[in-house]
């Protein structure tokens, strides 16, 4: 058995969108190193609620990394201090005894707060209604092979489809723009010849769909690339400018 | 397919378009400076130089317009993502902290618009500096010229002035240090290898440029105008 840690922490408590929002502060005596960061969190609420307190609403899902529902802003940096991780793989063997922690949740306009360390992630849905998506009739699943796709081609088309779209791009962003999540399904489907045919139309609608949500010009600090869980390249975004000048062109 | 109009205004029209205009910006500071290195050529070369320039008569003034639509659009594009950000996020961090790696956040990145604007204020008084400073006259291969060489080399020896110019050329390289690369970046460039090779570029390129710049008030205000350089 590991020793429990004493963890000083900070949270971000909002009732509503409408409400003023405040720091509340809290020392937990009983973390475990192999606690993942939402464990602990775990921890934190079962504390809260034997006091007679609200818990703290954070989102997740899978807690394995892949659903892209955890989006915690942890002491400034979006998913933590590990590189190609969401907090919810965080482990608390990267904090030591008596360390104080700041969580936030991501901060942007297009992304408004629900409850405490939850925001609406719906303006990413809408960038994909406005064409991240191919329209054919699947029918059931095709031979792999029918389709020849060039190697190099297939392995981009996988990397950029990757992104599970937690929004940690935007939550680093000094300038909260989406331009990597745009950029990775839009780079995902143009990679790809299913995805050829409405090439043009679909950078064309995504980037005015970005603009229209209210996230900000990307200025190439590539913050979202260092922040991404999955190691999305801003190459995504050098992508998505080419398809656009030569949709522009067209 | 996008007008033209809906494709500048867009954010990738906008980011390629500051690329663009700092790219030509760029060009113009490498034939500003050699230019300017005449000063350190035969006594009259520097004023030949500029009669040079003053002789092409309009076509002067449609470079001219065509620098300044450059500058202007680059400013106004600069300043507009800037005032964006605080639209895209209301409220900020309490805590905010670059994660490093791939992350091209520094003191050069995130001082652009500081290091832009005081570019901008001091282009304004450049410009009244020396293009409409004291107008000495001389005599050029029997035509009458402007003396502008005398303006510099009297400018450059009051302290204050040698002081804001090194100070802004020195803003200079940070900001070219980002935009050199970011704008290779706007316009398509991956973010692999190549990209690193611009990084190390565009630091060579900023440094070596500004240092070229510098050398002049800093050579001029440490010799009082009379350094072996300077012919007579």
């Amino acid at each position: 058995m590991s020793k429990d840690m004493t963890i000083h922490l900070k949270y971000w408590k909002q009732a509503g969108p409408d409400a003023q929002g405040y720091f509340e502060e809290k020392t937990l005596n009983t973390v475990n190193e192999h606690m993942s960061f939402l464990e602990m969190l775990d921890v934190l609420n079962e504390e809260l609620q034997l006091e007679g307190k609200d818990p703290v609403e954070f989102d997740y899902d899978c807690r394995e990394g892949i659903c892209g529902s955890c989006n915690l802003v942890i002491n400034g940096q979006a998913h933590g201090p590990k590189e190609k991780v969401a907090c919810c793989q965080l482990h608390m063997r990267n904090y030591k005894d008596g360390d104080h922690i700041t969580i936030e949740p991501p901060k942007a306009g297009a992304f408004p707060i629900i409850k405490d360390l939850v925001v609406d992630r719906s303006a990413f849905d809408r960038i994909i209604e406005a064409g991240g998506y191919v329209s054919v009739k699947t029918g059931s699943a095709q031979e792999a092979n029918s389709i020849p796709i060039e190697k190099e081609h297939s392995d981009l088309a996988f990397d950029y489809a990757t992104c599970i779209g937690c929004g940690a791009c935007v939550a680093a962003c000094p300038n909260a723009s989406a331009s990597l999540f745009t950029g990775a399904k839009i780079a995902h489907l143009g990679k790809l010849p299913q995805g050829e045919l409405e090439r043009s139309k679909r950078v064309v609608a995504m980037v005015d769909q970005m603009k229209e949500e209210g996230f900000g010009d990307c200025s190439n600090f590539a913050e979202c690339e260092a922040v991404c869980p999955v190691g999305i390249s801003i190459s995504a975004i050098a992508e998505m400018r080419k398809d656009y000048v030569k949709a522009v062109f067209s | 397919m996008p007008s033209i109009k809906q494709a500048l205004s867009s954010q990738v029209g906008r980011k390629i378009m500051t690329g663009i205009t700092g790219i030509g910006l760029m060009f113009f500071l490498i034939g500003h400076l050699a230019g300017n290195l005449s000063i350190f050529g035969t006594a009259d070369a520097f004023n030949i130089y500029t009669k040079t320039l003053m002789d092409l008569g309009p076509l002067l003034y449609v470079i001219e317009a065509g620098l300044a639509f450059f500058f202007l659009y680059h400013t106004v594009l600069g300043v507009s993502i800037w005032l964006g950000r605080r639209k895209a996020r209301p409220e900020g961090y309490n805590t905010y902290k670059s994660k490093g790696g791939p992350s091209h956040q520094n003191l050069a990145s995130r001082s652009m618009i500081i290091s832009g604007s005081i570019i901008f204020i001091f282009l304004v008084l450049h410009i009244i500096h020396f293009k409409f400073g004291a107008d000495y006259t001389t005599m050029i291969d029997g035509e009458q010229a402007r003396d502008l060489r005398r303006l510099v080399l009297e400018e450059f020896q009051k302290t204050w002035v040698v002081i804001g110019y090194v100070f802004v050329l020195l803003l200079a390289v940070l900001h070219l240090a980002h935009g050199f690369w970011s704008a290779f970046t706007s316009l398509g460039m991956k973010h692999g290898e190549t990209s690193k090779k611009i990084q190390v570029t565009a630091y060579a390129f900023s440094i070596i440029l500004m240092l070229g710049f510098i050398f002049i008030p800093l050579y001029i205000y440490f010799t009082g105008g009379e350094g072996s350089l300077i012919s007579y």
